[in-house]
C-alpha cells in the first residue's frame, strides 16, 4: 500500500502573528476565542462551587434528623445551588462554547460585535461576584424561583435577596447582549455557500437559544425589577395585603423559566447532533427534521409555562391546555432522540469519550423526557409536584442532559481549543463514574418523591422511612462528584501533557477543524466555499482525489486498508489512536 | 399483535390491582379514591413510558454493539428517510393523544368529589356555604401559616396540625394562606394544592376506613418548612360528632379562662397597660 507512505497533506491555516500574552491581554481581549475561554473557566469554577453546595445538602440529608446544617443555612444552600447552576453555569457555559465555536463553525473572523461580546462576559462575571458577595452577610434563602411573598421585604428582609435580583439583572443583560451578538453573527457572517440548510446543527441550537433568550430575558428582568420596587419603594405588584398578586410573580417567572429550560438544553442538543455523526462516521439522520424540531421546541416552549403551576388555584380548563401544550413539546423532542439513535444505525462507531457522553445523554435524557410527560399530566403532577420526583426529573434533564452535553462538548472541542487531547482513559473513567453516580443519586429520588418527601426540606424524621433512599442518593452524589473531579484532573493534566491533537483529530465534519488547534487570532487564512453541511468531509474527499507526486490517486478516504482507519488516513498526522 | 395484547392485559391487571408498591414506584394511595385514581393513571403512564424507554435504549445499545467500528468498518452514508421520520413523528403524537385521552377519561373520578356514603342524620353544611356537591359533605377551611396548618370546622371549632374527619364522608376543603405560599399535601388522600395568600384553592377527599394519614407542606415557606407537618385522622362518624362538639366546648372554656385571667390582670393596679403579647 505505497500510497499510504506518501506524506499526508495538512489542512491548516498559517499562524501569522504572535499571540498577545499576560493577564492584561485577557482582561482587554475582544477575541471571541479568549472570551469563550474566560466564560468556560469562570463557569467551571461556579460549577465546582455549586457542586460543593449540592454535596453539603446531600450530606445533611444522608441520615434522618441530621444536625450538620441548620434550617437557615440549608435554605441558603438550596437557593445558592439552584441559582449558581442555572445562571452562573449552564446558561453561560453555552455562551462560552458558542463564543468559541460559532465563528469558527461558520467561517467567520470573529463575532459580529467583539466589544459587546467582551461586555457580555464582564456583566456575567459581575453578576457572579455580586451574588457571591452575599455569602459575607446573608445569602438569599427563598429558593431559586424566589416565590413572593416569601421573597418580599417582610419575609426576606436581608440584602441577600437583593443580590439575587441584581444577579438576574446582570446575567440577564449579559445573556441578552450575547444573544443579539450570536443572532447577528450567524445571520450575516456565514462563509460563502453556507445557506441556512448547511448551517451546523450546533449553530442551529445556539441560534434558536439566542432568540429564546431575547424573548424570555426581558420578562424576568421586568419581574425582578417589580420585586425590587416592591421590596424597597412601596409598590404593590406581588403583595396580596395591598392588592398585589403572588400568582402574577409565578406567571412572569415561569414565562421566563420554562423557555429557560430549553435555553439550557438546546445548545446541548446541538452538541449531540455534532458528536454523533462524527463518531458514527456517517451524516446526521434527518438534518432537516433535527433543525426543524429545534425551532418547534423553541416555539412550543413559550406556551407551556403554567405546568409549573398545576397546583396553584387555576381553572381546570387552563390546566388542560397546559397539559396538552406540554405534551406536544415531547413530539419534536422525541423526533430528535429517535433521529439521534438512527444516526448510529449502520454506522462505523468509534468509541471515544465524546461519544460515551453523547450516548449517556441519550439514555438519561430519554428517562428525563419520559418523567417530563408524566409531570405534564396534571392529576399526576398533583401528587409529584414539589416533591423529590420533580427534583429527580429536572436533574435528569439538566445534569444528565445539559451537563452530559457540556462534557461531550468539552471532550470534543478541547483539542481544538488547546491543541492537545484529553486523556481517553481518564475520560472514560470519568464518564462511568458520572453515569453510575448520576443514576444512583437521582434514580432513587423518584421513589422518595412518590413516597411523599417534599423538596427543599432540610431534615426529616426517622419514622418517615426516607432514610435508606436518602443515604443511597448521598452515596451516589459523591460518586458523581468523583467523576466530575476526574474530568477536572484530566483537563489540568492534558493542558501540559496531553497528546498533540493536530488540526482535525476526530476527522470531523464542520469548519472549525479546518483551522489550526488552537486557531490563530484571525481564525482562517482562506475560507473554502461551502457546498454541503459537512465542509470538512468534502475537503478530505477533494484531497483524497488529488493526484500525488507519483501520479497515482490518493485513495485514502475511499478504500479501507484494514479496519476503521479508513476514513482517517488522509488528512493529518494527528494523534488518532485506533 | 400478541405482544400488544400481552401488554394490554398486563396493564389492565396492574391497574385494577391495589398496588403493593405505592410510594416506591407509584404515588402513595389507599386513603381516598382520588389518590387511588391518580396512582392507577400513573401506573398506566409508567408502563407506557417503560415500553418506550426500552425500545429507545434497546435500539441504542444494539446499534452501539452491532455497528462498532471493529465489526462494521464501513458506514452507510444515509442522510435520512422522510417516510420513517414522518412515521415516528406521527407515532409520538399518537401516543400523546392516547395519554391525554386516558387522562381526560379518568379526570372525573379525580376532580369531582364523590358522594358521601350512608351518613343519614348528619348535617354538616352551614347556611353560609355553597351547597355540597351530590349530597352531604363536610366543609373544612384549611389555613396555612408559617409554620403550622389550622383547620376550621363548620360548627366553629378549630384545630392545629391534625385534621379530624369522619369516615365515609366527602370532605370538601378550601385552602387559604395567611402569609406566604404553602402547599397542602397528604399523599394518601390525594394530590397537593397550593395555599396562596389572596386566593382560595379547593380539593376534596373521602376516607372509608379509620386511620391516620400524614403529610407536610410542599412549598418552601421559610426556615421551618420541613416542620410544617399535617395529619389527617379519620374516625367513625359518631365519634367525630362527639369530638367536634367537645373541641368546640374546650375552645370556649379556654377562651373563657383566658378572658377571666385577662380581666383579673386588668383589674390589678398598675397592670392595666399590659397587653396580651
Amino acid at each position: 500500500m505505497a500510497t499510504y507512505l506518501a506524506p499526508a497533506p495538512q489542512i491548516a491555516t498559517r499562524r501569522a502573528e504572535p499571540e498577545p500574552h499576560g493577564w492584561a491581554s485577557w482582561v482587554t481581549t475582544t477575541d471571541h476565542k479568549r472570551i469563550g475561554i474566560l466564560y468556560l473557566v469562570t463557569c467551571f469554577v461556579f460549577f465546582m462551587v455549586g457542586g460543593v453546595e449540592a454535596l453539603l445538602m446531600r450530606s445533611q440529608l444522608a441520615v434522618s434528623n441530621n444536625t450538620l446544617i441548620n434550617a437557615e443555612h440549608y435554605n441558603q444552600l438550596v437557593t445558592m445551588h439552584g441559582t449558581t447552576m442555572i445562571f452562573l453555569f449552564v446558561i453561560p457555559v453555552w455562551a462560552g462554547f458558542a463564543n468559541y465555536m460559532v465563528p469558527l463553525m461558520i467561517g467567520a473572523r470573529d463575532m459580529a460585535f467583539p466589544r459587546l461580546n467582551a461586555l457580555s462576559y464582564w456583566l456575567f462575571a459581575a453578576g457572579g461576584v455580586v451574588f457571591y458577595s452575599s455569602v459575607f452577610w446573608n445569602p438569599p434563602d427563598a429558593g431559586w424561583f424566589s416565590y413572593t411573598p416569601l421573597s418580599n421585604g417582610t419575609y426576606s428582609p436581608t440584602a441577600g435577596q437583593d443580590t439575587w435580583i441584581y444577579l438576574i439583572h446582570l446575567t440577564g443583560l449579559a445573556s441578552a447582549i450575547g444573544a443579539i451578538n450570536i443572532v447577528v453573527t450567524i445571520a450575516t457572517m456565514r462563509a460563502p455557500g453556507m445557506g441556512w440548510g448547511r448551517l451546523p446543527l450546533f449553530c442551529w441550537g445556539v441560534l434558536t437559544q439566542a432568540i429564546m433568550l431575547i424573548v424570555a430575558v426581558p420578562v424576568i428582568a421586568a419581574a425582578v425589577t417589580m420585586l425590587l420596587t416592591d421590596r424597597h419603594f412601596h409598590t404593590c405588584y406581588f403583595d396580596p395585603r395591598c392588592g398585589g398578586s403572588p400568582l402574577l410573580w409565578q406567571h412572569l417567572f415561569w414565562f421566563f423559566g420554562h423557555p429557560e429550560v430549553y435555553i439550557m438544553i438546546l445548545p446541548g442538543f446541538g452538541v449531540i447532533s455534532e458528536v454523533l455523526p462524527v463518531f458514527a462516521r456517517k451524516p446526521i439522520f434527518g438534518y432537516k427534521a433535527i433543525a426543524a424540531s429545534t425551532v418547534g421546541i423553541a416555539f412550543l416552549s413559550v406556551l407551556v409555562w403554567a405546568h409549573h403551576m398545576f397546583t396553584a388555584p387555576i381553572p381546570l380548563v387552563v390546566l388542560a391546555f397546559f397539559m396538552i401544550s406540554s405534551m406536544a413539546i415531547a413530539v419534536p423532542t422525541g423526533v430528535k432522540v429517535i433521529n439521534w439513535v438512527a444516526t448510529l444505525w449502520q454506522g462505523s462507531i468509534l468509541f471515544r469519550t465524546p461519544l460515551y457522553f453523547a450516548c449517556g445523554f441519550l439514555v438519561l435524557f430519554t428517562l428525563g423526557g419520559l418523567s417530563g410527560v408524566m409531570l405534564a399530566i396534571f392529576p399526576i403532577d398533583w401528587q409529584v409536584h414539589g416533591s423529590y420526583f420533580v427534583v429527580a426529573h429536572f436533574h435528569f434533564v439538566l445534569v444528565a442532559g445539559a451537563v452530559s452535553a457540556v462534557m461531550a462538548a468539552l471532550y470534543y472541542w478541547f483539542p481544538k481549543m488547546t491543541g492537545r487531547r484529553l486523556s481517553e482513559g481518564l475520560g472514560k473513567l470519568s464518564f462511568w463514574f458520572q453515569f453510575v453516580g448520576f443514576l444512583v443519586t437521582f434514580g432513587i429520588q423518584h421513589s422518595l418523591g412518590l413516597s411523599g418527601m417534599p423538596r427543599r426540606v432540610y431534615t426529616y424524621n426517622a419514622d418517615t422511612g426516607w432514610g435508606t433512599d436518602n443515604l443511597i442518593s448521598t452515596i451516589g452524589a459523591f460518586i458523581l462528584a468523583t467523576g466530575v473531579l476526574l474530568t477536572v484532573a484530566n483537563v489540568v493534566r492534558s493542558l501540559k501533557h496531553g497528546v498533540p491533537a493536530g488540526p482535525d483529530p476526530w476527522k470531523a465534519n464542520t469548519l472549525e477543524w479546518f483551522s489550526t488547534s488552537p486557531p490563530p487570532a484571525h481564525n482562517f487564512d482562506v475560507i473554502p466555499k461551502i457546498t454541503s453541511v459537512e465542509p470538512m468531509r468534502d475537503l478530505r474527499a477533494q484531497i483524497a482525489q488529488r493526484p500525488c507526486r507519483d501520479g497515482t490517486l490518493h485513495t485514502g478516504g475511499i478504500r479501507p486498508p484494514v479496519s476503521a482507519g479508513a476514513v482517517h488516513a488522509s488528512t493529518t498526522g494527528g494523534g488518532e489512536h485506533v | 399483535m400478541a405482544i400488544a395484547l400481552t401488554i394490554l392485559v398486563v396493564i389492565g391487571g396492574l391497574a385494577s390491582a391495589r398496588p403493593a408498591w405505592a410510594g416506591v414506584i407509584t404515588p402513595e394511595s389507599g386513603g381516598s379514591s382520588n389518590a387511588d385514581s391518580i396512582a392507577g393513571l400513573y401506573l398506566i403512564v409508567l408502563i407506557i413510558a417503560i415500553v418506550i424507554f426500552c425500545a429507545v435504549a434497546g435500539a441504542l445499545v444494539y446499534f452501539l454493539v452491532r455497528y462498532r467500528a471493529r465489526r462494521a468498518p464501513v458506514a452507510s452514508q444515509i442522510r435520512g428517510n422522510t417516510r420513517l421520520e414522518i412515521a415516528w413523528t406521527t407515532g409520538a403524537a399518537l401516543i400523546l393523544v392516547i395519554l391525554a385521552g386516558l387522562t381526560f377519561s379518568r379526570l372525573h373520578g379525580i376532580v369531582t368529589p364523590a358522594a358521601s356514603g350512608d351518613v343519614s342524620g348528619a348535617v354538616f353544611a352551614t347556611v353560609d356555604q355553597p351547597p355540597a356537591p351530590r349530597g352531604h359533605a363536610l366543609h373544612i377551611k384549611i389555613t396555612g401559616r408559617q409554620f403550622v396548618w389550622r383547620f376550621d370546622y363548620p360548627n366553629g371549632a378549630y384545630s392545629y396540625e391534625a385534621l379530624t374527619v369522619p369516615i365515609n364522608t366527602t370532605v370538601v376543603v378550601d385552602i387559604y394562606s395567611l402569609d406566604v405560599n404553602h402547599s397542602w399535601w397528604v399523599p394518601k388522600v390525594g394530590g397537593k394544592f397550593d395555599a396562596i395568600p389572596g386566593y382560595v384553592n379547593h380539593t376534596w377527599f373521602k376516607i372509608t376506613e379509620p386511620g391516620v394519614f400524614t403529610g407536610q407542606c410542599a412549598e418552601l415557606c421559610g426556615q421551618h418548612h420541613a416542620q410544617m407537618i399535617a395529619t389527617v385522622r379519620a374516625i367513625p362518624i359518631a365519634a367525630w360528632e362527639t369530638w367536634v362538639t367537645r373541641q368546640k366546648r374546650l375552645i370556649a372554656e379556654a377562651n373563657a379562662d383566658d378572658h377571666l385571667a385577662r380581666a383579673k390582670l386588668d383589674s390589678q393596679s398598675g397592670a392595666a397597660q399590659v397587653e396580651n403579647p
